[in-house]
């Protein structure tokens, strides 16, 4: 196990490299350093205000020389601070997950739960006119785009209904419950759909498998062997398949977080995008290609605690 | 050569060339005696069918505003804009067959009443709600012919040849898988400048990963059977084997693939119009439409009609295909439903 860690620990590092080339090819493909002074100081500023301002950031460099300076600061975790606001980095990520987290954990296990009731309930009823009806009702959940779903919940709900607010945040409290609510509630409609159809197939694949006729052939029930057998096993299969997705949570949703106006990340990716701020863009990317090396990790330990015959080597 | 690319016939030997290839990919595919047991099963399947009669109806409406027609002299109108020559433009909103301007203080009449009301510019949200069908299918097309001959044949070669082919191309897609999406996809659009072209081909770059990681699995399946041995055996090459062989066997699951993904695709496509980055000003889209709405639906009296065209004919694709998706899977593989 542990020698598994390492080499995929190692494995990872060639992967990271690839992202910080790319993303750094891209940024300097995107922008001149002459237009991310304007970007970040407003057109006003021109002159040497702009020449200073891109030699205290190292701009006016040899491309090489940049490459491997941002390489040196990525791999000691220095990531500097702010273009657009001054923060440092650090600061401005550790701020931003706490919010971010607060809409996708809850939504995320409340998602996960209902699902999983949905698509076992149609696991029960496989094959009857109500199961091909939830069937495509999940499918149509997933056809609608999330713009819609904020727009219309916050339109009808907030504004025409006035039961929470449309808009904004705030720390702590009752009060950031109501703010919550929403972006939550949107949060699980938007997987409800996806995830039932997925649990579905899952729990439909394990039905196919040898030991349920075995425990046919051995007289037990029908709702036993659903109930016992498969439950257990699709549940193995689920899970792996879950924790996959759970680094990424502290990503949070970009479209809610910014169509809400939550301050999580991203929300912060979001304006790191609109103001060109280098730093906080290139931070994300990193972070949220550790967040997914993580989740393809996490997944192969689950695998093997799962199932005995997988060895880790 | 633009000159000779933008002209009218050009263009509409373009659109019925890529109609007629798909039509032909498809004739081809159903030499193969699995997809005739599956068009067999699918034509049992009335979910199935609607589905396609359903998305039918939207190519033809794609097709009537992509084909074009000259305008004596001036620029060419498309077929749609001929049929609904008669819809004479407003100033601005008009709620759906009003004849009054919305919230106009002096009560100034409409030219005439519109099903689905008239927009900000005074735009039969009707008509641009039908318009924007030929912006999701362009999309949809053109990313869809870049990334599944991409994400098939990487596939293919990384599971057959495995070693350091298998090596190199798997580093390559988890390092893309493992930017964030959303980040890669308004890079590249940042990087490569608005339009439908780069849009599909930003669309194109991140979304072949999950269809050759698929490909990859069930070439390394079908490897292990018995026939690749034997067509070994027989000397044939490697190429021979990959194209004669392994493409018609997993080719079922590159068209499922395919029509799962272009409602991804056309999902996309309303995300980036959000973002600043979706189909350039003028063109008539679902995404800008819904985008829209963000401002429309708080104002008072809100406009519901121009964000809930664009929604339903949105839905009405994205469910489609999504349903046929299942269906054809279904088709092909019965055991599993």
């Amino acid at each position: 196990m542990l020698s598994y860690l390492v080499r995929r620990l190692l494995y990872a590092v060639p992967i990271l490299f690839g992202v910080i080339l790319i993303t750094f090819f891209l940024d300097n493909v995107m922008m001149t350093p002459n237009e991310k002074a304007g970007r970040v100081l407003g057109n006003k500023a021109v002159g040497k205000t702009r020449e200073e301002w891109i030699r205290n950031r190292g701009l006016d460099l040899p491309m090489p020389t940049q490459f491997v300076r941002y390489v040196k600061k990525t791999v000691t975790l220095d990531f500097g601070t702010s273009w657009q606001t001054g923060r440092e980095v650090r600061k401005i990520f550790l701020n931003g997950a706490g919010p971010s987290l607060l809409i996708t954990v809850p939504g995320f296990f409340a998602a996960f739960t209902a699902s999983l009731a949905l698509a076992l309930f149609q696991v029960f009823v496989r094959d009857s006119p109500l199961d091909r009806g939830l069937t495509i009702a999940t499918v149509a959940l997933m056809s609608i785009p999330t713009m819609v779903y904020v727009i219309f919940g916050q339109a009808v709900i907030a504004l025409g209904l006035s039961y929470f607010p449309a808009y904004g945040f705030s720390y702590g409290g009752f009060g950031m419950v109501r703010f919550l609510l929403l972006p939550v509630a949107i949060f699980i409609m938007i997987n409800l759909g996806y995830n039932t159809r997925l649990y579905r197939a899952i729990f439909l694949e394990e039905i196919q498998q040898d030991y349920v006729r075995t425990a046919l052939a051995k007289g037990l029930s029908g709702t036993r062997i659903l109930t016992v057998h498969v439950f257990k096993n699709g549940l193995i299969a689920l899970i792996t398949l879950v924790v996959a997705q759970l680094p990424k949570l502290v990503l949070g949703s970009l479209l809610i977080e910014s169509l809400f106006g939550i301050p999580g990340l991203g929300n912060v990716l979001v304006q790191a995008i609109q103001n060109a701020d280098q730093p906080v863009v290139m931070a994300s990317v990193i972070l949220g290609s550790v967040l997914y090396i993580t989740g393809l990790i996490l997944t192969d330990i689950c695998y093997a605690l799962a199932d005995p015959r997988i060895r880790l080597s | 050569m633009s000159a000779i690319f933008n002209h009218w016939l050009t263009q509409n030997a373009l659109v019925i060339g890529s109609f007629a290839l798909v039509f032909f990919l498809l004739r081809a595919g159903a030499r193969n005696e699995r997809w005739q047991r599956a068009w067999v099963r699918l034509k049992c399947d009335r979910t199935g069918l609607i589905a396609l009669g359903i998305i039918c109806v939207y190519l033809l409406v794609g097709a009537l505003e992509m084909l074009r027609v000259p305008n004596g002299g001036g620029p060419t109108r498309s077929i749609i804009d001929v049929l609904t020559a008669s819809i004479a433009p407003e100033k601005t909103y008009s709620a759906p067959l009003a004849d009054e301007l919305l919230a106009s203080p002096l009560h100034e009449k409409t030219v005439g009443r519109h099903l689905l009301g008239t927009d900000v510019l005074g735009k039969d949200v009707f008509v641009e709600t039908l318009k924007a069908c030929r912006t999701a299918l362009i999309i949809g097309g053109l990313t869809t012919a870049i990334y599944i001959p991409l994400g098939a044949l990487l596939g293919i070669l990384a599971g057959y040849f495995r070693r350091w082919v298998d090596d190199v191309i798997q580093y390559i897609y988890s390092t893309l898988a493992s930017i964030p999406e959303i980040l890669l996809l308004v890079a590249i659009l940042l990087v490569l400048g608005k339009g439908l072209g780069t849009m599909a081909l930003a669309l194109g770059i991140t979304g072949w990963v999950g269809l050759c990681r698929l490909i990859r699995g069930e070439t390394m399946r079908q490897s292990e059977r018995p026939y690749i041995a034997a067509a070994r055996a027989l000397g044939q090459t490697h190429w021979k084997i990959v194209i004669h062989h392994l493409l018609p066997n997993v080719m079922h699951l590159v068209l499922i693939s395919a029509v799962l993904g272009f409602s991804n695709i056309v999902l996309a496509e309303a995300i980036l119009s959000y973002l600043g980055v979706g189909a350039p000003v003028g063109t008539a889209s679902w995404g800008a439409m819904i985008d829209s709405g963000r401002t429309e639906l708080s104002r008072d009296p809100f406009v519901w009609w121009n964000i809930s065209a664009a929604t339903v004919a949105l839905f009405g694709l994205v469910l489609a295909l999504n349903l046929l998706g299942d269906a054809l899977r279904r088709a092909f593989d019965p055991k599993r439903g």
